[in-house]
């Protein structure tokens, strides 16, 4: 267990979870793929606490930061997706166009 | 000794774990094992040291798991997946963006120069968290915690069926409101 090696492991997560939110068309499966991304944030900011600066907080203040960021996406994303559903019957990304006209 | 085999399991099934997120056609599965790739994060969190927030992941992502299993079942056209079908785009442009995200990550991985490491961990890690939080980074804090409240109005507003400005219209004085189906005593 090394620095970089954790830090790899943050870009493997961040990558895959980049990956789903670029290629799924469905708007929940998006989600689960930012989910994947700010999991490998807080490895990567846990790993930055632990090998360089374990005196200080800040690491960990990042992780809560990620944290938050999650729930935050989880709530508004699903409340969006309930407006989208009510008003257009609409649950996939290519359908959800109206702003490109 | 013991730590590497830890980290390399827990790594491996992240790892595995959130690639099979975008494989598996049943909406359970693929939330699950987005579940089982994050319980592994969390796992990470505690071997580093991180005892509160590494609980705090665990118990969130359960909880959130299971509230996105919810949604998914009323939101997926085909949550169970029993008839097998892409539901996928631009496949190949997010893979060569995804390689290459990687590769740079990667790449700036191993060859920067990170610092030494300064200083040992606190006796209590969560100690000395909660003394940042209500301290230097009281602002952090008290950001997040307008960001949860604003969450929770938009989150209301948008999920709102009907409003107020849809019952008494846009100056709120249309009496009686205007339900598609009058409540009792005429309101």
């Amino acid at each position: 267990m090394s620095l970089d090696l954790l830090l790899l492991l943050a870009a493997a997560l961040f990558s895959i979870g980049l990956f789903g939110a670029l290629t799924q068309q469905s708007i929940v499966m998006l989600m689960m793929g930012l989910e994947l991304m700010l999991g490998g944030i807080i490895v990567g900011a846990s790993a930055i606490w632990h090998y360089i600066t374990p005196d200080t907080a800040d690491g960990q203040v990042l992780v809560v930061l990620a944290v938050t960021v999650m729930a935050v996406e989880m709530a508004v994303g699903f409340a969006v997706v309930t407006a989208l559903f009510r008003t257009r019957e609409v649950d996939m990304t290519d359908m959800a166009a109206e702003l490109r006209e | 000794m013991s730590e590497d085999i830890v980290f390399w399991v827990l790594a491996v099934l992240a790892v595995a774990a959130g690639v099979m997120v975008f494989r598996f056609d049943s909406m359970a599965r693929a939330t699950y094992a987005l579940l089982l790739s994050l319980l592994c994060v969390g796992g990470e969190v505690l071997l580093l040291g991180l005892d509160y927030l590494g609980v705090v992941i665990v118990l969130m992502m359960t909880l959130e798991m299971a509230i996105m299993a919810v949604f998914m079942v009323m939101y997926m056209m085909n949550p169970a997946g029993l008839m097998p079908m892409s539901m996928l785009h631009n496949k190949k442009g997010a893979a060569v963006i995804c390689v290459s995200v990687f590769a740079a990550l990667a790449s700036g991985v191993l060859l920067a120069r990170w610092p030494a490491r300064r200083g040992g961990p606190p006796t209590d890690p969560t100690m000395s968290l909660g003394m940042s939080l209500m301290g230097p980074q009281m602002l952090t804090m008290v950001t997040l915690g307008m960001a949860l409240f604003a969450t929770i109005v938009s989150t209301v507003v948008l999920a709102t069926r009907r409003g107020r400005y849809d019952r008494f219209g846009d100056d709120l004085r249309t009496r009686p409101a205007d339900d598609p189906v009058p409540g009792g005593g005429g309101r």
